[in-house]
């Protein structure tokens, strides 16, 4: 099934590596920061009064004015950018920081970058006077960081709603395994906003309380905001000492059937995990860990049980991060597969906050409390507007003897 | 040549044209604004589909571009749901309904937020779209560029060919903002008839230079 190429005279196998990783949420500003919070269940999202996103109060996880600043203010720069783009560029530094082996000035290294709404709090008129139109544009963004990081190719950038970011991941490991790079980038960002925070009112869809995903009670989404960064190789030279965990397979699909709802039947999401456990050449029964997209809507949390009901994996330990981080939208499915690392390192698996009595149409084990647990491997499930669904599956490679 | 990978179909609307397999189609020059351009075609065509008033300006475009791509080829005909993938780009998002969103909400003594024009404030909501009108289930991607990465979808479509993640996809550009609009889509699939799916030959469907006549 793998596919075999010589680069530079290295064979390799398609094995796409994690290399480093970080998450700039309301719970911290490094992965293991984030991650101590999972542990003892303590939730980012809090009350807000804040006018300039909603007249009432709102329940949300947002990023540290305070601290953001700070942070950036260490990367010593003195052009002007945007909270979202600090949040980026805060991100991705940290995330290499920790790896001295990857050259973010090679050729060989290209920057994707997932976001739903961009820079979008521009498009109000006073906001948009402080940077020149074009800032409006994902692209333009996406070549601020990359220029800021000092990478030499045009990054890539993917809006597909609340999937980006698990699709940038699975895009990610597509061009690795094609050879043409060697190490992959990959920032996950949205900020919360008045557009946004608007949208969702619209919709009635938000939350007066902290989101329960999953739950008999839950009543909507939390919103929130952060950036996630992985960095993916195929070069294992390129590794630090932390255990090895490979990107095996991903795949998305779409429902077919309604643009701002799921599929009442989860058959979208169910052909993206079942591709994916197929690439992954992993059977339901040998997965570990299903980190879901549970945004605590009843659509979204319904569909998804008969998803992973439907693929076997009812009996396989679940959580959402969604009451802990809001929902993060494109930055999403990576603060969310960093996480489901770092569970896998840890062999933790954190329990859902806020989460009492299951109520969704099919059985799926969903976790209560944090616990110890070995935790081999993590398959990460993500939906969206537009019908669109994504899944991809992270396995230590320590866990199976392979050939 | 067999078993290469082929562009087999295209559908190009700009300034006023409506371009199918390279041959002017329809046009309507003369249209106030691009959106009565694209409602003439609408119109034009019979396309017989009264979602299509719902929908932002984005969404009508993909819709005739898609509709017309389908009449000239039938893959959903061809292909299982599950093997038509829609890789799609374009390069200001969903600007132009994100616009009337935040007109929406700039104003609190003129405050009205709409779920169905907050809906469509994502570009990939035209994939979802296309894929509705057509049970098209298979992998979908929507790129931001500044300007069409020819080299990159081209690569990327292979790729997914090449890997069994796609038997036939649906490549393209789909963009309208600020009353200024182009689509192009176009069928790749493996098949020994059509043109190779080069970048040369992506670039020559794009400016309605490609022959589909060969075959």
């Amino acid at each position: 099934m793998e596919k075999e190429t010589w680069i530079d005279g290295m064979m390799m196998k398609g094995k796409v590596y994690v290399a480093g990783d970080n998450v700039v949420s309301s719970l911290g500003f490094t992965s293991e920061e984030n991650f101590a919070h999972l542990k003892k269940m303590e939730t980012g999202v809090k009350r807000y009064n804040d006018a300039s996103l909603w007249m009432e109060p709102l329940m949300a996880s947002r990023v540290d004015d305070v601290r953001l600043e700070r942070e950036f203010a260490k990367l010593g720069s003195s052009a002007g950018f945007t909270r979202l783009e600090k949040m980026m560029l805060v991100s991705a530094t940290a995330a290499l920081s920790e790896n001295k082996k990857i050259d973010i000035s090679s050729s060989r290294t290209l920057i994707i970058v997932s976001s739903t709404k961009g820079n979008i709090e521009l498009l109000d008129k006073e906001e948009g006077k402080r940077f020149e139109k074009k800032r409006l544009y994902l692209w333009e963004t996406a070549a601020q960081v990359a220029r800021f990081m000092g990478n030499p190719n045009k990054p890539l950038v993917v809006s597909n709603a609340c999937i980006s970011g698990v699709l940038a991941i699975i895009l990610a490991k597509r061009l690795l395994d094609e050879g043409k790079y060697d190490t992959m980038v990959v920032i996950g960002a949205d900020s919360l906003t008045k557009f946004v925070v608007s949208g969702f009112q619209s919709f009635k869809a938000v939350s007066n309380e902290v989101a329960k995903p999953y739950d008999a009670k839950r009543a909507g989404i939390s919103l929130g905001e952060g950036c996630g960064t992985m960095v993916l190789t195929n070069d294992e030279t390129k590794l630090n000492d932390a255990e090895r965990i490979l990107v095996m397979g991903g795949a998305s699909s779409n429902d077919a059937n309604h643009i701002s709802g799921p599929s009442r039947t989860g058959d979208g999401l169910q052909m993206a995990i079942e591709k994916t456990l197929s690439e992954a050449m992993i059977s339901a029964e040998e997965v570990d860990y299903i980190s879901g997209h549970g945004t605590a809507t009843q659509f979204n949390d319904d569909m998804e049980s008969l998803a992973v009901a439907n693929t076997q994996l009812g009996a396989v330990p679940m959580n959402s991060l969604k009451s802990y981080f809001g929902h993060t939208l494109g930055a999403a499915g990576i603060i969310e597969s960093v996480m489901g690392v770092h569970s896998m390192r840890q062999n933790t698996l954190i329990g859902t906050y806020n989460f009492e009595e299951l109520g969704v149409p099919a059985t799926v084990n969903i976790i209560k409390d944090t616990r110890a647990e070995e935790v081999n491997n993590c398959l990460k499930t993500a939906a969206g507007f537009g019908g669109c669904n994504a899944a991809v599956l992270f396995e230590k490679l320590t866990s199976r003897a392979r050939a | 040549m067999e078993n290469t990978t082929k562009i087999t179909a295209a559908c190009v609307i700009e300034n006023g044209k409506v371009y199918v397999n390279s041959k002017l189609d329809f046009t309507a020059e003369g249209s106030a604004s691009s959106l009565d351009f694209l409602k003439a075609a609408y119109t034009h065509y019979q396309l017989n589909y009264p979602k299509f008033y719902k929908m932002d300006s984005l969404c009508k475009l993909a819709m005739v571009a898609s509709e017309l791509l389908m009449r000239t080829n039938r893959i959903n005909e061809k292909y299982a749901s599950e093997d038509i993938a829609l890789i799609i780009a374009n390069g200001a998002s969903s600007l132009e309904i994100d616009t009337e969103h935040q007109v929406s909400i700039a104003d609190e003594a003129n405050f009205f937020p709409s779920p169905a024009v907050f809906v469509y404030t994502l570009p990939n909501i035209l994939i979802g779209e296309i894929a509705i009108r057509n049970k098209i289930k298979g992998e979908n991607t929507f790129f931001i560029f500044d300007t069409f990465d020819e080299d990159f979808i081209h690569s990327y479509t292979d790729s997914l060919m090449n890997n069994d993640k796609a038997k036939c996809v649906i490549a393209g550009w789909v963009d309208f903002y600020e009353d200024k609009y182009r689509a192009f889509l176009y069928t790749v699939e493996r098949t020994n008839e059509g043109e190779a799916h080069t970048t040369t030959n992506i670039n020559k469907l794009i400016d309605n230079k490609l022959n589909f006549e060969r075959n």
